[in-house]
């Protein structure tokens, strides 16, 4: 991309954390895309709406407890974190129960949204 | 028979397909992300409490604990960590894992 011009990312997360690699990986990413001060929004939808379930403790499996990463995004600039509706309905959840602020929105406006990006990330 | 269970409830139909298959009096454990299944409020929680009066169902105490999810399991499912999961294979004749 050429320099100065901003382009709008977005990335995807539909993963459980910690069942596989997804979720962290998509982490990792977006810390990357972030230094180059694009316009990044981050979507939960499916069982990626589990990512932002707070409460993690992975001292029992061994594994690094990635959640603080998702309360340090704000240091990053990245403040647009939209999370589906009816995932956190299919799974007994709402937003008391995240880890951070977002937005919840229908999975229609998701796709709405999607349709806007210059670029879509998928995890 | 000890049937083990890895995969969520919505992404996979593992859980369905163990669920059909298993002999009444058998043993069911959810391990990794299968223990999104045992938690109160979720989709998937009526076909668990359903299952719960044909077999014992366990799940992995420190997966749950990994999600955040600890303080939601159903009633009647009950917990076991890294050890109960080695007795449960040892006291079993046998293992089906659905991957």
């Amino acid at each position: 991309m050429s320099e100065g011009t901003i382009k709008k990312f977005m990335y995807v997360n539909r993963k459980a954390p910690y069942g596989t690699i997804y979720a962290l990986e998509s982490l990792e990413v977006v810390l990357i895309a972030a230094a180059f001060d694009q316009d990044v929004s981050l979507v939960f939808m499916d069982d990626g709406v589990y990512q932002l379930r707070k409460g993690h403790q992975t001292k029992g499996i061994e594994v690094k407890n990635f959640q603080p990463t998702y309360r340090a995004l704000e240091d990053y600039d990245i403040t647009r974190l939209y999370v589906e509706r009816e995932a956190l309905q299919a799974r007994g959840l709402t937003a008391d129960d995240l880890c951070v602020p977002v937005e919840v929105l229908e999975r229609a406006e998701i796709g709405r949204l999607m349709e806007q990006q210059d670029v879509v990330f998928s995890f | 028979m000890l049937h083990i269970v890895n995969k969520s409830p919505f992404q996979s139909t593992t859980l369905d397909s163990c669920l059909a298959t298993a002999r009444p009096d058998g043993s069911i454990l959810l391990i990794e992300d299968a223990v999104y299944a045992a938690t109160r409020g979720s989709a998937a929680a009526a076909r668990l409490e359903q299952a719960l009066g044909k077999f014992k169902i366990y799940v992995l105490t420190p997966d749950l604990e990994a999600r955040g999810i600890a303080g939601s399991v159903i009633d009647g499912v009950r917990l076991v960590d890294y050890a109960g999961f080695v007795d449960l294979v040892a006291e079993h004749k046998g293992c089906q894992s659905w991957l």
